[in-house]
């Protein structure tokens, strides 16, 4: 919040946008420096997608301000589109053409000439592990090397600031392992990222500040750690072998929830071994038997919760 | 941006080639129904037609180029698909977030769909030749004939790449060019005019496509062409500006795919 103007990549002020009768974005307010991961956490039908596409010049916005690199969207976008780079949720790139084909379109499409074109294609199919993939038509990628190319793509004009909507939807883990270590490169490098997610866990890898939006409204902004304190925290659930251990281990642990039919206990926590530890050790020492053990961490449900007031409602697919 | 315009429409124009290379069947099947209609007309149906001639006209130099005129139809169809298809599959929403000449990646697609329905015009003269085709024009006869097919590619080619932008689905965009497939039925293509009734015979007389096939009969066999080629360069004209202002709309609003 103390960024100043001059070093904001992006800065919106009262974005809206409604289709029809629908309010997708009901006056967004963003501003975020250069060089910082900035997560937009949401549900689907948030309008998470909607924000990337007016940021990115896509569309329009109906109303409020938005400076993207130092340009107006509306009023220079040709500007704000030489200075950024988006990859969506769903693959901008040709199938019928081959990996380094579609590079260099790209390549082309910027302008690089046709020997530099060449290297910085091949030098994007190495760093993205598709040197091997680079000859092969895209209809027979998988869903994570087509994510990548379409990340090298978006990679090849040198973008200063990058769109990535959704980066890891639909990824398998090690895909999303993958990409999240692109990301923290490109960070590493001065870029500066916004990206959509549905998931706390990967804003929390990734992003400086995250922003949670909700029907429209952000709800709530800050660093990770500072969304957490905001929510309820993770709790360990300790399950017992009968009510006389359970009232047992009430009675030293004190101030806990209790469940009688369950037989359980739900201890708050900050999800930390040495806490854990720690809890274990008071349970151990009076001899109680632990018959099953659950650590819960904050995800998206409890800070949207805690937040909205309602659980995350998952919205009809897209058409 | 405009210095780049040339540039960014010869990208585009090779990614086309590339695509053309690569899946010939595009330019192939535009040339399945236009070939069908030439043999089952000549071969089939072809001793009834010529008799509603007259006396020593050889029906197949009369259907000729009514028939090429279809084959620009179905080149238009794989057009509009195609330009559909980008649409639809998202690398045309990169192309409109960078920042390149709008007017370039259209462009760039007319010129590769025209080259590809020229292609297939060529395949079917071949096969119109075989099927006893005899024109009797000269070179330059010849030349002023594809002059005058580029010319009518150039305008159809602009409408089918507004009406593929402007459909909502691959076959919705396949169905708008229904009208430029099949609109040749209802000229003078494969009869007279004259022989028609009142009300069909004054669409068929007054529609774009019989200028265009009577201007291209004439140069190709010598028939009078009359006022025929003015009408239909008239057209080709307001069918090219019509097409092209609209694809350029079609290219710049808002694509309501939000979610």
């Amino acid at each position: 919040m103390t960024a100043a103007t001059s070093t904001s990549a992006i800065v919106a002020t009262g974005l809206r946008k409604s289709y029809g009768e629908k309010v997708v974005l009901d006056g967004i307010d963003l501003d975020i420096p250069e060089g910082t991961i900035f997560a937009l956490l949401g549900p689907n039908g948030a309008g998470k997608t909607t924000a990337v596409q007016i940021l990115s010049t896509y569309i329009g916005a109906d109303g409020g301000e938005v400076r993207v690199a130092g340009h107006d969207v509306a009023r220079d976008p040709d500007a704000v589109r030489a200075a950024i780079g988006v990859t969506g949720q769903f693959s901008a790139v040709d199938k019928l053409l081959t990996g380094e084909e579609n590079l260099i379109l790209m390549a082309d499409l910027h302008h690089l000439g046709k020997r530099e074109g060449r290297e910085r294609a091949s030098e994007l199919l190495r760093r993205f592990d598709l040197v091997e993939a680079g000859s092969k038509i895209l209809s027979t990628y998988s869903g994570g090397m087509r994510r990548r190319l379409d990340l090298a793509m978006t990679l090849i004009g040198d973008p200063r600031i990058i769109f990535l909507d959704e980066p890891t939807t639909g990824l398998d883990p090690r895909s999303r392992r993958t990409m999240w270590q692109i990301i923290r490169e490109l960070a590493a490098g001065g870029v500066t990222i916004f990206l959509t997610t549905q998931y706390l866990e990967e804003a929390d890898e990734l992003a400086n500040r995250i922003a949670v939006l909700d029907k429209g409204k952000l709800v709530a902004e800050g660093t990770a750690d500072e969304l957490k304190r905001m929510i309820p925290g993770g709790y360990i659930r300790l399950q017992f072998g009968d009510a006389a251990e359970l009232s047992a281990a009430a009675s030293i642990l004190g101030e806990v929830s209790r469940d009688d039919d369950a037989l359980t206990l739900e201890i708050p926590t900050d999800g930390g071994v040495r806490s854990l530890r720690a809890l274990l050790e008071r349970v151990d020492d009076k001899n109680i038997e632990v018959a099953n053990l659950i650590v819960h961490t904050p995800d998206l449900d409890d800070v949207y919760l805690a937040l909205t007031g309602h659980p995350v409602t998952e919205k009809e697919p897209a058409p | 941006m405009s210095t780049y315009a040339l540039s960014d429409a010869a990208t585009m124009l090779r990614r086309d080639f590339r695509h053309l290379r690569r899946y010939p069947v595009m330019t192939i099947s535009g040339i399945v129904t236009p070939t069908a209609m030439l043999l089952l007309f000549v071969f089939v149906f072809g001793g009834a037609m010529s008799s509603g001639l007259g006396s020593n006209a050889s029906y197949v130099n009369y259907l000729v180029p009514g028939i090429l005129l279809m084959t620009l139809g179905s080149g238009c169809a794989a057009t509009a698909i195609g330009v559909n298809m980008d649409m639809t599959e998202g690398v045309v929403a990169r192309f409109r977030i960078m920042a390149i000449s709008r007017a370039s990646v259209l462009t760039g697609r007319v010129v590769g769909s025209m080259i590809r329905t020229l292609i297939s015009v060529v395949l079917v003269i071949g096969v119109a030749l075989i099927a006893g085709f005899r024109p009797t024009a000269g070179p330059i006869q010849w030349l002023a004939a594809f002059g005058f097919i580029a010319l009518v590619t150039l305008a159809l080619t602009w409408l089918a790449l507004a009406l593929g932008m402007a459909a909502k689905s691959v076959a919705g965009a396949n169905g708008s060019t229904l009208l430029l497939q099949f609109g040749p039925f209802i000229s003078s293509a494969f009869v007279r005019p004259a022989t028609m009734p009142v009300g069909v015979r004054w669409f068929a007389e007054n529609q774009p496509f019989t200028p265009m096939i009577e201007t291209l009969r004439g140069l190709l066999l010598g028939t009078p062409i009359g006022n025929h080629a003015i009408i239909a360069v008239a057209w080709c004209v307001v069918i090219a500006l019509g097409g092209y202002l609209w694809a350029r709309l079609a290219y710049s609003r808002d694509p309501i795919r939000s979610q």
